[in-house]
């Protein structure tokens, strides 16, 4: 097999297209790849496939701003070029953001991801304010924070608490909205719904997830260890 | 960036939202500031089957390329959308603008099954539109019907303003025009149907009277205006191969039933198979330059990104360059990594050579559809495959590897006796003994397989058979069971899987088929029982059906198993599909001879068609 050249893609998706789903964003993309003529690496075999990976895949409802695909080509005239050629075929909601290539030893996308940071927009007149502060706060302190997470098999009760690493009040767009990183990893991700879910419970509030507006800010790769980590985004 | 019509907590609850918020690529968004007409084509049905239909991306891409028009597209909402909507009284919107379909000029929805029609209720009901057109107001957007169906528009006239018959890519631009010429004088709704009234194809049923025998037959249809024709011709395209074709179709998100580029190779057929409603409508066959087409298939995979090209026809076969054409295919599609799905072929060395090329022969199976029993009655039906072919081509088929083989046939058929249905076990028990004769033991990777499925003749308006009366649903079922009986009595028999249909289903739709004006009502009021994705069979509900015929009092009899007469007026006879009524009551009366016809290349057989000048019947004959 000649040289392949091992590119990682950070897109946005937004609007309309949050309500396409992970398996139809493949799909998406592959058609992508052939309208932009880009020489992209194919499989062996009787029916041979892009070879694509995804780093988290997002669920149905979220906008990001933070995604992030693994491909390979057998050739490449640039980054740029890729970028460009790319979002040229793009769907209104959905861009390219970054084009970089990976060193050739580099590790399956999904592997790579350690957490990945969200914005939380409630709607219109009941933005968060300063008590939410507080709220965290008090949240946070908590020794455990234990929810029943639906598996396929089974009803767990897992500790949210270790998996959050970040949860302020902060603002997108020029509004005020809640910023919580968490666990993305393949092995102990949690859903940021979980957490909301959870802090909602505890202040006795109703919970309903439709009213929110979730959009993923980036995906990260963790640059230090397990106990002092250093989350970098997954393109640098 | 424009908003949904839906709010996010509603297209978060409902399964596959994607089908509700357009934005796919190459669909068409323009400025309403900057067009005059605004309309939406409808398919009824739910969006992964109505984005599979080439005739609405044909439509699609000729309104979109007339600069004063925007036309958008429209979907059946699937039942849990469909209950959300009536509760919140949301209105039934365009996919590209998302706004309300009531607030667009034209509705035009296609009509390809019978089983749809309680969807079209359901698509003008969440629309907010009128379901009768007697009861629609000025600003309400008229309300198209167009597609096969509309060769019998009858049951269905009251529900739509006009019809139009025949294909799409003729006559539209006239309407519009004379649309616009008729809003800047001021003219009414009415005004606009009287002046599109007398140009070709154009049907407004609110201008004919159907007066009936007190037996229910129909005495006379006649128009009760001037300018309405006594009869509309179909239109038709004539310069098959230079009219327009959409080489960007609209690529969905989410897999749609026809996940790929689609070629139109050919339009109509020449055999002239007496059950097929197809093969009368779209006469004369016209075909279209395969190097043309070579240019389209590059085109269209280039535009739509797809990994996937089929072939488009009724029957592919006939077209006279497919062997240049798939050898193209082969070779271009190869390099892009592109493949190639071929619909269903002769069986002969020619297909099964190209079908070990695309496709793993291991996986595959083969498909024949001898569509009835016994060689007298496929002499009936005019079906010009012989035993001989089918055990020919199984032979060729199971030396080539293939060892899945797929039958299809028709219960109910006209003239039919237990000796045919019995013939159906007899072909599939001898396909079964070709393999063993065939295939040497050691060679035997898998054992034969056959699936002979049935499903019930139905008897179609401009047909040789449309004078046939149809089985009762008990007779359908008893037809089954022998077929199954004589299946199970075949020495083959463990290799032999039968499948059949519903009988309900079938009855319904013959009275659709062949209904008048009067079934309108038992429509109506099967929708309002809640009938409606009639053609899913999980939500075919023939209780409510058969409660809506007997309240409005309407016989199935009446429609489906009694016998019309030679002269018998048709509710479809007020259109002139091409072929002539004497030209079917000849092919109905060799029929019951167990005569066959030539097909349209071999000898013409005067059917009528040869009056529009074009295709086959221009052609040399070798």
């Amino acid at each position: 097999m000649s040289e392949r050249i091992k590119v990682r893609i950070k897109f946005s998706k937004h609007g309309a297209l949050k309500f396409i789903g992970h398996l139809d964003i493949m799909r998406y993309f592959q058609k992508v790849f052939r309208r932009s003529g880009i020489d992209i690496a194919y499989t062996e075999g009787f029916s041979p496939h892009q070879v694509m990976s995804f780093a988290a895949p997002l669920g149905v409802g979220l906008e990001s701003d933070g995604e992030y695909m693994d491909v390979e080509f057998n050739s490449l005239e640039s980054t740029e070029d890729v970028k460009r050629k790319m979002n040229e075929q793009m769907a209104e909601g959905m861009e390219v953001l970054s084009v970089v290539v990976l060193p050739e030893k580099s590790g399956s996308a999904m592997a790579a991801v350690a957490a990945a940071g969200y914005y939380i927009a409630f709607p219109d007149g009941f933005e968060p304010s300063q008590g939410w502060r507080e709220a965290i706060k008090e949240f946070l302190q908590a020794e455990q924070i234990l929810m029943e997470k639906q598996t396929k098999k089974s009803v767990l009760e897992i500790d949210l608490k270790p998996s959050i690493y970040d949860f302020r009040l902060s603002s997108y767009q020029g509004k005020n909205c809640l910023y919580l990183m968490v666990n993305a990893s393949s092995a102990g991700n949690i859903k940021p719904a979980m957490v909301m879910e959870a802090i909602f419970k505890g202040l006795d509030l109703p919970f309903d997830a439709f009213r929110m507006s979730v959009t993923r800010e980036d995906t990260y790769l963790n640059r230090g260890t397990e106990e002092e980590p250093l989350f970098v985004p997954m393109d640098q | 960036m424009s908003s949904l019509a839906l709010q996010d907590e509603i297209l978060l609850k409902i399964e596959k939202p994607a089908r509700y918020i357009g934005k796919e690529i190459n669909s068409v968004v323009k400025r309403p500031e900057d067009v005059d007409i605004r309309m939406a084509m409808c398919f009824p049905d739910v969006y992964e089957i109505g984005m599979s239909h080439l005739g609405l991306q044909i439509l699609y891409d000729m309104f979109n390329s007339y600069e004063d028009v925007w036309c958008e597209r429209v979907y059946s909402p699937w039942p849990d959308l469909d209950q959300i909507m009536r509760e919140k009284k949301i209105p039934l919107f365009g996919l590209e603008s998302q706004e309300p379909v009531k607030n667009l000029d034209f509705l035009g929805i296609t009509l390809q099954y019978e089983m749809c029609y309680t969807n079209i209720l359901q698509v003008l009901d969440l629309s907010q539109i009128p379901l009768l057109s007697k009861d629609r107001r000025e600003d309400d957007p008229i309300v198209i019907g167009g597609g096969p169906c509309s060769y019998n528009p009858e049951p269905i006239a009251e529900f739509f303003d006009f019809f139009y018959i025949g294909e799409g890519e003729t006559r539209y631009r006239e309407i519009l025009d004379l649309y616009k010429e008729n809003k800047k004088a001021g003219g009414s709704r009415r005004d606009f149907l009287k002046k599109i009234c007398s140009l070709q194809g154009i049907y407004v049923p609110q201008f004919y009277d159907v007066v009936y025998e007190e037996d229910g037959r129909i005495a006379s249809m006649k128009p009760n205006i001037q300018d309405a024709p006594e009869r509309i011709t179909k239109n038709i395209v004539t310069d098959f191969d230079g009219v327009p074709y959409p080489v960007k179709p609209v690529v969905p998100f989410i897999k749609c039933a026809q996940d790929r580029v689609v070629l139109e190779i050919q339009r109509g057929c020449i055999r002239g198979c007496r059950f097929c409603q197809a093969g009368q409508l779209y006469r004369p066959v016209r075909e279209k330059n395969v190097d043309r087409l070579k240019q389209y298939a590059s085109e269209m995979l280039k535009n739509t990104g797809y990994d996937e090209i089929t072939l488009s026809s009724l029957s592919s076969s006939d077209y006279s360059e497919l062997k240049e054409l798939v050898d193209f295919l082969i070779e271009d599609c190869g390099e892009k990594r592109v493949n190639i799905s071929l619909p269903s072929l002769r069986i002969d060395s020619f297909s099964l050579d190209v079908m070990s090329k695309v496709q793993d022969v291991k996986k595959s199976s083969l498909t024949f559809a001898p569509e009835a029993g016994s060689q007298r009655l496929r002499n009936v039906i005019n079906k010009g495959l012989t035993e001989e072919d089918i055990l020919r081509g199984a032979q060729l088929a199971f030396e080539g590897g293939w060892t899945r083989v797929k039958l299809y046939f028709m219960l109910g058929l006209p003239t039919e006796t237990k000796e045919d249905v019995q013939g159906i076990g007899d072909l599939a028990n001898k396909i079964a003994s070709v393999f063993f004769d065939t295939v040497p033991k050691e060679r035997r990777r898998e054992p034969v397989q056959i699936v002979a499925s049935t499903s019930f003749f139905i008897p179609k308006p401009f047909t040789p058979f449309q004078w046939a009366p149809m089985c009762s649903g008990e007779e359908f079922l008893d037809k089954a069971y022998e077929t199954r009986q004589g299946i199970s009595s075949q020495l083959n028999q463990k290799r032999i899987k039968y499948n059949w249909h519903e009988a309900d289903v079938s009855v319904m739709e013959g009275v659709l088929a062949r209904g008048d004006r009067k079934v309108a009502q038992v429509i109506l009021k099967a929708y309002e029982k809640g009938c409606m994705f009639d053609a899913w069979s999980e939500y075919y509900k023939n209780d409510l059906w058969m409660e809506a015929f007997a309240d409005c009092g309407i016989s199935i009899d009446f429609y489906n198993t009694r016998e019309r007469k030679k002269d018998e007026i048709f509710p479809w006879d007020i259109l002139d599909c091409g072929v002539t009524k004497e030209y079917l009551w000849r092919e109905w009366e060799k029929a019951q001879k167990e005569e066959v016809s030539p097909n349209c290349r071999k000898a013409c057989s005067g059917c009528g068609a040869a009056k529009y000048g074009c295709g086959v019947c221009v052609e040399e004959r070798v």
